[in-house]
């Protein structure tokens, strides 16, 4: 089953301070929108690890380091970027910035297993993340 | 033996001889230096006006050399005749020294402009050690210091004194900076970066006249205009010394000319460095001197054969954050040169390429230098470019800039200046069984020149010896590859108030979980809070003032001082508890009580019901004072630790100290508070206290050490707050007190705490009380957030429909 993706409204970008991330409830999923200066990234909020909230990490560079055991992931591609989490990866979602307000790219289908685990994709492909989870939940 | 005797106990000469000494057959050496040191690193010199190094730092032959070789040094000596004909030396103490040859190796001297009280006190020029030594002694914080010059000395010298503290202007009569190594586009990238440091920069200004009455007062230009100065230093420049030279009756064009084989007019008087031209070019610069060394050394020895050829010309600036490079010709206007720009003004950085005939023929880069030594091999081996045109600027994917210590070729050069290969290096470490870097430096010489070449000197060493350890101190991170020490002068010496700011100009511009908070916590204690707070730097605990745990939900410990709490406070406390659904209610090791599993949209709520201030028991910072009942109703208590301890809490909460922070306080040496196992502790006894201070009963136990012990309270709290503020100042980011304590001494602690000077004691407790009295209780965001959503979770604008 294909699964329709479509743009949330989610808040206005001063909510979202320079170089930090803010948690954020949405289509049933918890997020972690975070603010580079120059554009919005978004990634899954739970650390693969011990689930530590990566909205409250340290933002180093276009990766975030996860506030309980210093995990960090590319917000670009959601992969692993240390030796511990190098082969973990967090789910990305697309962001964009319309009229004052930052979108999230979401998945329609709210039924998504949130707990799925962890399958990492190449480069590029992580945006497709919801089309394959969406199978692996039938 | 044959005498040589040599003029000069520079780096020219005394390289020459170093190479002279391989040769044979040997001579009886005597070496003249008008100076008082042994030869000495002189492109370093402005490193030891900048405090990063030590003159003995920079010491390349100590007495040891000249002794193992059995060579006659004499110091303090200027030779002030040379007879050609007699063959003879005559020093300024009278004394004369026949030779068989001669080595003139006198180096340049400064070239004074003609300026008007121009000797005036307070004017310097910057050549030599002696200059550097001067300088420092006048240099202070605040001082108005104006530098003449705006090339590659004048700028390194402006740098030196700005990290001593003085405002420093720049004057150039130029209307470029280093104009002779820049174009104008480089020079105006390179002034900005100046700028950006707090040096003032002033371009095409021609000094007339040195203002003042006896001492220097200022600075006057053409035209009239002119700017106050406290200190004056003249680096307008440097002319060949060659007075001996003419004495000598050798013949001399703008300096003493010799041939390829480093010959000149007499066949036994030789001239080496920046006082020789070959070609008509005259070299100023470190790495031609030392090529033109090896050539005379084979001449001067009889085994003439190698010549010199000219070299190319390349420089460095040497001033930290402020990276610039050029080599080879300068002007892009010779026919058929093609020329290659790129700009980013936003991050400060110009590179310029001059190609002919699809060889490199210069390079300019101001701020991004990486990749010098790539061009320095092509430059040097006239590499055809026709198929690399398409990486010309940036290496092509997967070569890091051509350090890539493993795809060198063993024919290419790591050290430039001492003409080191990687053949030789890699040699000398197999063969010699080099394992450490300042061997590696007595072995072959690298990387004792400009230094540029000591990370590939390492690189190589970590490659080939599995037990080599980088030597030096431990720095923060690879951000900002500078020791902590050095850091926090820079900081203070650069006005640097923001972390983003310390990383653009010191580090990678990017930062991450270790240098971030360690750079806040730097900033925050350096300028006493009066700091820009980047709560993006700040781990998440000091974003929220809780607690994380493990499920992401966060703990609440509220400030209990001396452990001493009320009815009234356990009520509210209860309440918070049932109101909030606070996991556990824990008392802590600290005497305190600890929240756990709360929300962080509940924080400001519970801050609030509490009505207590932040106990701080989740940051870098002041815990708390744990006492026992003192002498209120304990039988054996014989000071009152509980009003003592409660006090000390009162007077260093709410700061920041590079680790967390726990004290105790005990009114006997029963010690039920544990205070000999606290970061700092108050032990009471009959008419005294012992401050004790470097206590542990963590990972690690440690009893700590006797501070001092005091006859009043008063005079306690005071060596508590010593000894505290000095902690604060000289720890690294992460060091608990019982490893600073161990790290130093407790004999340097006592001395720079509680018996250092009035002055010194009274600027530790000046800047204590500063801290103190912009720090507050972090809980008071509550009412007044740093940002408006910094507990609140976001909701969505809209709801995603099922």
């Amino acid at each position: 089953m294909k699964v329709e993706k479509t743009w949330v409204r989610i808040t206005p970008p001063d909510n979202i301070p320079l170089c930090q991330g803010r948690a954020v409830m949405a289509g049933g999923r918890e997020i972690a929108v975070f603010n580079l200066g120059n554009r919005f990234l978004a990634v899954g909020n739970r650390c693969p690890h011990r689930s530590g909230p990566l909205a409250d990490g340290i933002v180093s560079g276009d990766t975030v380091v996860c506030p309980l055991h210093a995990w960090r992931f590319s917000l670009e591609t959601g992969k692993g970027a240390s030796s511990a989490s190098a082969s973990s990866c967090v789910e990305t979602f697309r962001t964009r910035v319309e009229h004052g307000v930052v979108l999230l790219e979401l998945p329609v289908e709210s039924a998504v297993d949130k707990e799925l685990p962890a399958v990492c994709f190449e480069h590029g492909e992580a945006a497709n993340w919801s089309e394959s989870s969406s199978t692996a939940g039938d | 033996m044959k005498k040589l005797v040599v003029v000069g106990n520079g780096m020219a000469g005394v390289a020459c001889v170093e190479q002279i000494l391989r040769h044979k057959p040997k001579f009886e050496i005597t070496i003249f230096g008008d100076e008082t040191h042994v030869n000495y690193n002189r492109i370093m010199l402005s490193s030891v006006l900048a405090g990063e190094k030590s003159p003995d730092d920079i010491v390349l032959n100590g007495l040891d050399w000249y002794q193992q070789n059995d060579i006659d040094l004499r110091l303090g000596i200027r030779i002030v005749d040379v007879d050609s004909a007699a063959k003879t030396v005559t020093g300024d103490d009278g004394s004369v020294t026949s030779f068989d040859k001669l080595l003139l190796a006198t180096g340049s001297l400064p070239v004074i402009p003609s300026i008007e009280d121009v000797k005036k006190d307070g004017v310097f020029v910057f050549r030599n050690l002696d200059d550097t030594r001067a300088l420092l002694e006048r240099s202070r914080p605040g001082l108005k210091a104006v530098v003449i010059g705006g090339g590659l000395l004048g700028l390194e010298a402006a740098r030196g004194l700005q990290v001593q503290g003085c405002q420093v202007s720049v004057v150039h009569l130029m209307d470029t900076l280093m104009e002779r190594q820049l174009d104008e586009i480089g020079g105006s990238y390179l002034a900005a970066k100046m700028n950006r440091l707090g040096v003032t920069v002033l371009l095409g200004l021609s000094t007339t006249a040195i203002l003042g009455n006896g001492k220097v007062e200022g600075v006057q230009f053409k035209g009239g205009r002119s700017i106050p100065a406290d200190l004056v230093v003249v680096a307008a420049g440097i002319r060949p010394s060659v007075d001996l030279a003419r004495k000598a009756g050798l013949q001399i064009k703008r300096a003493i000319v010799v041939n390829d084989y480093m010959e000149t007019s007499h066949p036994d008087i030789f001239a080496v460095g920046e006082c020789v031209q070959h070609n008509g070019v005259c070299y100023g610069l470190i790495a031609p001197l030392l090529e033109q060394g090896k050539v005379l050394a084979a001449t001067i020895t009889g085994n003439k054969g190698p010549t010199y050829q000219g070299s190319i010309l390349a420089s460095k600036l040497k001033i930290m954050g402020v990276d610039v490079f050029s080599a080879g010709e300068i002007n892009d206007k010779v026919d058929g040169s093609e020329v290659i720009r790129y700009e980013d003004p936003s991050l400060g950085i110009y590179k310029r390429l001059t190609l002919k005939d699809n060889k490199l023929t210069g390079v300019i880069m101001v701020g991004e230098t990486s990749d010098s030594h790539r061009y320095m091999e092509w430059l040097r081996g006239g590499t055809d470019l026709a198929k690399l045109r398409r990486q010309l600027l940036f290496p092509g994917p997967g070569d890091d800039g051509g350090l890539d210590a493993a795809q060198m070729s063993d024919r290419e050069t790591v050290c430039g200046c001492m003409g080191v290969t990687k053949g030789t290096i890699i040699h000398a470490i197999h063969e010699k069984a080099v394992n450490t870097l300042a061997q590696l430096k007595e072995c072959t010489r690298a990387s004792t020149g400009c230094g540029s070449c000591t990370p590939l000197c390492q690189q190589l060493l970590k490659a080939v010896v599995p037990e080599f350890e980088e030597e030096g101190k431990k720095t923060l991170c690879k951000c900002i590859p500078l020791p902590e020490d050095n850091l926090r002068q820079i900081l203070r010496s650069q006005q640097l108030k923001s972390v983003q700011e310390v990383l653009e100009i010191y580090g990678n511009g990017i930062g991450c979980e270790i240098c971030k908070p360690a750079l806040s916590y730097m900033l925050d204690m350096l300028w006493c809070g009066d700091h820009e707070e980047d709560r993006s730097a700040r781990f998440i605990n000091d974003r929220v003032h809780a607690n994380i745990q493990k499920d992401g939900t966060f703990s609440v410990v509220p400030r209990i001082r001396g452990g001493v709490t009320s009815p009234d406070e356990l009520r509210r406390i209860a309440d918070v508890a049932d109101k909030y659904k606070v996991g556990m209610v824990k008392i802590t090791g600290s005497q305190r009580i600890d929240l756990l599993g709360v929300k962080k949209e509940d924080l400001p709520k519970i801050w609030a019901d509490l009505g207590m201030p932040s106990g701080q028991a989740y940051t870098k910072g002041v815990r708390m004072v744990k006492t026992c009942v003192g002498t209120d109703f304990c039988r054996f208590g014989v000071q009152d630790s509980t009003a003592a301890g409660i006090e000390m809490e009162r007077r260093l909460e709410n700061l920041f100290t590079p680790h967390k922070l726990k004290m105790g306080a005990v009114g006997c040496p029963r010690n039920c508070a544990e205070a000999t196992v606290k970061d700092i502790g108050l032990v009471g006894q009959e008419g005294s206290w012992q401050v004790v201070v470097g206590g542990a009963a963590g990972k690690k136990v440690r009893k700590a050490d006797l501070l001092i012990t005091a006859e009043t309270t008063e005079q306690a709290l005071d060596a508590a707050a010593l000894i505290f503020q000095y902690y604060r100042e000289n720890a690294n980011y992460l060091e608990r007190t019982y490893d600073f304590v161990e790290r130093l001494g407790i004999e340097k602690v006592r001395k720079e705490t509680v018996y250092a000077t009035d002055a010194v004691k009274h600027g530790l407790r000046d800047r204590l009380r500063k801290s103190k009295a912009r720090s507050q209780d972090a809980w008071l965001e509550r009412e007044k957030p740093n940002h408006p959503t910094q507990f609140v979770q976001i909701r969505p604008l809209e709801e995603v429909f099922a």
